[in-house]
């Protein structure tokens, strides 16, 4: 598989590190089933799914990349510092 | 035989070769088989499972018969096919899978009981009794399974993998290969041409046959000259494009150096046996071909015996006939070109029998149509052959018999993406599905078209497409008059009648077999294929598969497309594990950190321990310390009574800063960083996102904007990307910059009541508790380099760390060592440091394994109430503060010296050791020469409730028993006034 880093182009998969689905950051004072639920509790679609991969082996950017995982097809990557994550602060 | 004048190596150099001890002459560009068939040779192997003569197959990488071994000990290559490996002088190659020889293998008396090894056999035979599984049944089969053995030795040979890019991968060099690659070439495309022979062209090395007027194999010379001129074209032979993976990634087997005698004078130079390719293609053109399938009928496995387009090969490529009297049984039309070659060639061609009525008939020799052949006598060659047709059954004399079933085209790499491919009634053959592979587009024979000039047409618009695709202009593709007959064939998979007839050569399975697990309710081609191990050996069924699950669909009433096939996987030919781990051996897998400190370490003796990649000194023993135990325990007590020196230096060290740092460390933080004075130091815990413990450590102030972060030793790696995921994901607002300087600074814990006054004379700043109070940091001069000092203690002694750039850090360490004995005191190493720690109650990832919380190691005093902080939200659930969770507490022994080893359990004195009545465990323990006695530290239901209670304490890994007291972790200088003073 072939991930295209925004800043080092076309990679190969080897130089990731999978993290998992790129959720938004409840609020600092959400209540516990919120975060039950982001720590927790996971969608497992075959199909698109927005994940974070983190860039390890070359300039060290955290990616939320899009792909499909019934067929590995990679829809969209952005750098996760851009993709608004950290939600409510 | 070698025919005089015949092939494409005349005039090659010769050279010595030996098969089994027997030496032979070959020609330069023969492979093994060639050579062997040069000589006469065609018994070259024994079967898997009845040990039966076996004679070359094919000529190609399919081959199920003709596998040798070659080399020994630490170079010993099994399951070498002898139609790959090429000859070169001193080359030595032997039979396996028999003994004493490959003529008189005494476990051949398998094939007289081969009722007994039907398909299933394993399943029925050693059901019963259960007990003589493991003790005879299996160790017997073991020993009998497998064709070719490793030596047991490691293996010497290296091995390389590398990556490659292009814009089009072609696969394979056949006429469509040749010119898809041309092609792309002449359009100015980067182009990587792999072919896993020796020699490019495909076919049309191996067939008489003309292209815009030239020899087939002459007109490849040409495409070849004008390809290897080209500066955007990668031509790389012996490289079997193994599998297609996602994105446009293939990998690719190139086989370096097995056709190069081994020169061991010159390791370190000599080439790889191996490379294995990663290629990272916008665009494949895949020009497999096709591999010609047997007809299953009785002893159809005779040496002798071999394909007719192998037959061909032989002939045309490398100028040896396989036989003097040549039969041919065929279902096809272009099958017949192996009698008219031979012919032409001057062998005698004793029968043509065709299983039509309607076949050609291409020359002056007898054409027997509407025939079968049933069945072969001979004993380690073939002697005739039974033709039965309609006036009955006779026997013709032969000593090769070329047969063809048709070509199956070469899908598997398109099928390695989950694609299935598709029946096509005509060409009897399975093809690959549209767009089964993003990028890849197929040519020529692998696509079911059979004619030259067809795969010629396909090769050039298949380059076309990708051509276009790249935005490059395609020169109109000049295609050559070529040979455009029709594929005509008739089915016929196995010819009907008593006896065995074989389907997959390599493993033994027989028609009776698949149909045997059809009537047995096998009747999935995936079931089938495990129940009779069909396909199952090192050519994974290449030239059987097809054949087998017609089988299959006639014993079951269907038809094949409704039958399907297996699921094709890679590697498409076997490849070594060697390759596929290429440098990673030894420090290649596991690279080694040495500290600056590890030389003197070695040279006083210091055993070393793993600590992840790094290695630490355990301890230094003196002279007369006869065990561990006592060197660790006199540099604890130098430490507790003088000055120790260790090297601290694998901590994580990470440096931050920015104007934010401050706000980013307290979101890290549980407790507050923010607030901390320029010039100190504090103890931190990190949390998980869930709320459980993922690190602690220091981190020092040295300026307003400007941090530095230590971390554990285990978790350096996973807090810097850990920290590098707040500030990118959580965080981008924040102004803040961190980078790892671990291995920028060595570092080292001046420890003991008398390290005050060692530093002073080592220091240009004086140090006193005024100018360097406890948990005080800042720059500090070392004999003149600048460093940095920081007051704090992981012993519990007044104590120091003292960091300078890590090129002066062996001088250091050197330096500090010969003012601490001076002063009575000395080095310490792993062991001390751990014992000191547990003295104290200090945490390592001992405790913090994953499942603690900060409230069970009872910092929860350290979760700051009034800002937040990562993992904030998770660590108030209810069952993370519960009182009886396991928490932390000290243990010491009831009675004298008894042992407390880490990773046992605790229980309450009176229940059963049994899981349901587990109180908690043991994480750290050791000997205390300090307070005299064997310390722990444990989590325990309810820990600081019940200090003063007896717990039982049980290692059965170690034969452990026996009583503890649950104390405080705290086991010296509670008040802690040692390191504060």
């Amino acid at each position: 598989m072939r991930i295209a880093c925004p800043l080092c182009g076309e990679r190969d998969r080897r130089e990731f590190y999978y993290k998992g689905a790129a959720l938004v950051r409840p609020a600092e004072g959400a209540d516990l089933e919120t975060w039950h639920e982001h720590v927790n509790l996971r969608e497992n679609p075959a199909g698109p799914l927005d994940e974070l991969w983190y860039h390890e082996l070359g300039c060290g950017s955290w990616l939320k990349v899009t792909r499909n995982t019934a067929t590995h097809e990679i829809l969209d990557v952005e750098l996760a510092s851009e993709a608004g994550l950290g939600g409510e602060k | 035989m070698r025919l005089p004048g015949k092939g494409l190596n005349q005039g090659a150099k010769p050279v010595t070769f030996g098969f089994n001890g027997r030496h032979m002459m070959g020609l330069e560009g023969d492979t093994l088989a060639s050579a062997l068939l040069a000589n006469d040779v065609h018994l070259m192997g024994r079967s898997f499972k009845y040990h039966r003569p076996r004679g070359v197959l094919t000529a190609g990488s399919e081959e199920p018969n003709a596998l040798v071994t070659i080399g020994t000990g630490g170079e010993q290559d099994p399951n070498i096919r002898a139609t790959q490996q090429e000859v070169f002088e001193g080359l030595e190659a032997r039979s396996q899978n028999c003994w004493p020889s490959v003529e008189r293998d005494v476990m051949a008396v398998n094939d007289l009981a081969a009722p007994f090894f039907t398909a299933g056999f394993y399943y029925k035979t050693f059901m019963w009794p259960a007990a003589f599984w493991e003790k005879l049944y299996e160790p017997m089969i073991r020993n009998a399974a497998g064709l070719g053995a490793l030596s047991g030795e490691a293996d010497r040979d290296t091995y390389e993998k590398a990556f490659a890019f292009c814009d089009v991968l072609v696969i394979g060099s056949g006429p469509a290969g040749l010119m898809a690659a041309l092609t792309a070439g002449r359009a100015g495309a980067d182009v990587i041409l792999a072919e896993e022979d020796s020699r490019m062209g495909g076919r049309l090395l191996a067939e008489r046959e003309e292209i815009g007027g030239k020899p087939g194999h002459a007109w490849a010379a040409e495409v070849l000259a004008e390809l290897e001129a080209m500066d955007n074209v990668r031509l790389m032979t012996r490289t079997a494009v193994t599998g297609a993976y996602d994105q446009g990634t293939y990998g690719a087997l190139e086989r370096v150096s097995h056709h190069l005698p081994r020169r061991h004078s010159l390791r370190g130079s000599h080439l790889p046996r191996e490379c294995f390719w990663r290629i990272a293609a916008k665009h494949a053109v895949l020009a497999a071909g096709a591999i010609e399938r047997p007809v299953a009928f009785r002893n159809n496995d005779r040496p002798g015996i071999m394909m007719a387009g192998a037959v061909r090969a032989y002939l045309n490529r490398w100028g040896v006939a396989p036989g003097e009297r040549v039969t041919l049984f065929a279902n096809n039309d272009q099958a017949h070109r192996t009698a008219r070659d031979l012919h032409d060639a001057g062998v005698h061609i004793a029968a043509v029998i065709d299983s039509r009525h309607d076949a050609p008939v291409d020359g002056p020799y007898q054409v027997i149509k509407g025939a079968q052949v049933c069945g072969s006598a001979g004993r380690q060659r073939i002697e005739s052959i039974t033709v039965r047709s309609v006036k009955g059954e006779e026997k013709v004399q032969t000593d090769c018999l070329a047969m063809s079933g048709g070509w199956n085209p070469s899908v598997h790499l398109t099928c390695h993406l989950n694609s299935r491919p598709q029946w096509n009634r005509e060409a009897l053959a399975f093809v690959p599905a549209e767009g089964a592979v993003p990028g890849m587009v197929t040519a020529g024979a692998c696509n079911g078209t059979f004619s030259t000039a067809g795969a010629l047409r396909e090769g050039a618009e298949a380059a076309g497409k990708v051509v276009e695709a790249l935005g490059l202009k395609s020169a109109a593709a000049d295609l050559p008059d070529a040979e455009d007959d029709p594929y005509r064939i008739a089915a016929l998979w196995a010819v009907p009648g008593k006896g065995r007839a074989w389907l997959d050569f390599q493993n033994d399975v027989t028609v009776k077999d698949v149909k045997q697990a059809a009537v047995e309710n096998f009747r999935s081609v995936e079931h089938m294929k495990r129940y009779t191990t069909q396909g199952m050996a090192t050519d994974q069924g290449k030239n059987s598969n097809v054949a087998a699950l017609a089988v299959l669909a006639d014993a079951t009433g269907r038809t094949i497309p409704e039958t399907g096939t297996t699921t094709f996987r890679p590697p498409f030919v076997p490849v070594s594990i060697g390759a596929m781990g290429a440098g990673a051996v030894d420090e290649g897998l596991k690279p080694q950190r040495f500290l600056t400190s590890h030389g003197e370490s070695d040279t006083r003796g210091a055993h070393q321990l793993e600590v992840g990649l790094w290695y630490r000194a355990a301890y230094y023993p003196k002279p007369g310390e006869t065990n561990w135990r006592q060197s660790c325990d006199r540099e604890v007590t130098l430490v507790r009574n003088a000055v120790g020196i260790c090297d601290v230096s694998t901590l994580g060290k990470i440096d931050i800063q920015g104007a934010d740092a401050g706000k980013f460390l307290d979101f890290l933080y549980t407790n507050t960083f923010s607030t901390l004075k320029v010039g100190k130091v504090r103890y931190g815990l990190m949390l998980r996102e869930d709320g459980f413990v993922m690190d602690d450590g220091t981190t020092a102030r040295l300026g307003e904007t400007h941090f530095v972060m230590t971390t554990t030793t285990a978790a350096a790696g996973q807090v810097m990307a850990h920290m590098e995921f707040v500030s990118q994901v959580l965080h981008p607002e924040w102004d803040v910059r961190f980078a790892s300087v671990t291995e920028q600074w060595a570092q080292f814990a001046v420890a003991g009541p008398k390290s005050q006054e060692l530093l002073n004379g080592l220091l240009d700043e004086d140090v006193n508790s005024g100018t360097w109070p406890f948990m005080g940091c800042g720059e500090a001069t070392v004999l003149g380099v600048k460093g940095r000092l920081f007051r704090i203690s992981f012993s519990g002694e007044h104590a120091y760390e003292i960091a300078v750039p890590a090129r002066f850090g062996a001088a250091l360490f050197r330096e500090l060592l010969k003012r601490a004995e001076a002063m009575g005191g000395g080095v310490y190493g792993m062991e001390a440091l751990n014992v000191l720690r547990i003295e104290k109650g200090l945490i390592t990832h001992a405790e913090i394994n994953g499942t603690v919380t900060a409230f069970d190691l009872g910092l929860q005093g350290m979760m700051s109430k009034k800002k937040a902080f990562l993992g904030k939200a998770m660590s108030t659930r209810e069952g993370l503060m519960a009182e009886d969770r396991m928490r932390m507490v000290g243990l010491k022994p009831v009675g004298a010296a008894k042992e407390i080893t880490a990773g046992a359990h605790l229980f309450t004195p009176g229940d059963p050791v049994e899981r349901i009545y587990d109180q908690g465990y043991v994480t750290s323990a050791g000997y205390s020469p300090t307070v005299g006695h064997p310390i722990g530290l444990a989590f325990l239901k309810e820990g600081p409730d019940r200090i003063g209670e007896t717990v039982r304490l049980v290692d059965h890994m170690r034969g452990v028993d026996t009583l503890c007291e649950v104390v405080s972790p705290v086991f010296f200088d509670p008040e802690g006034g040692r390191a504060r003073g």
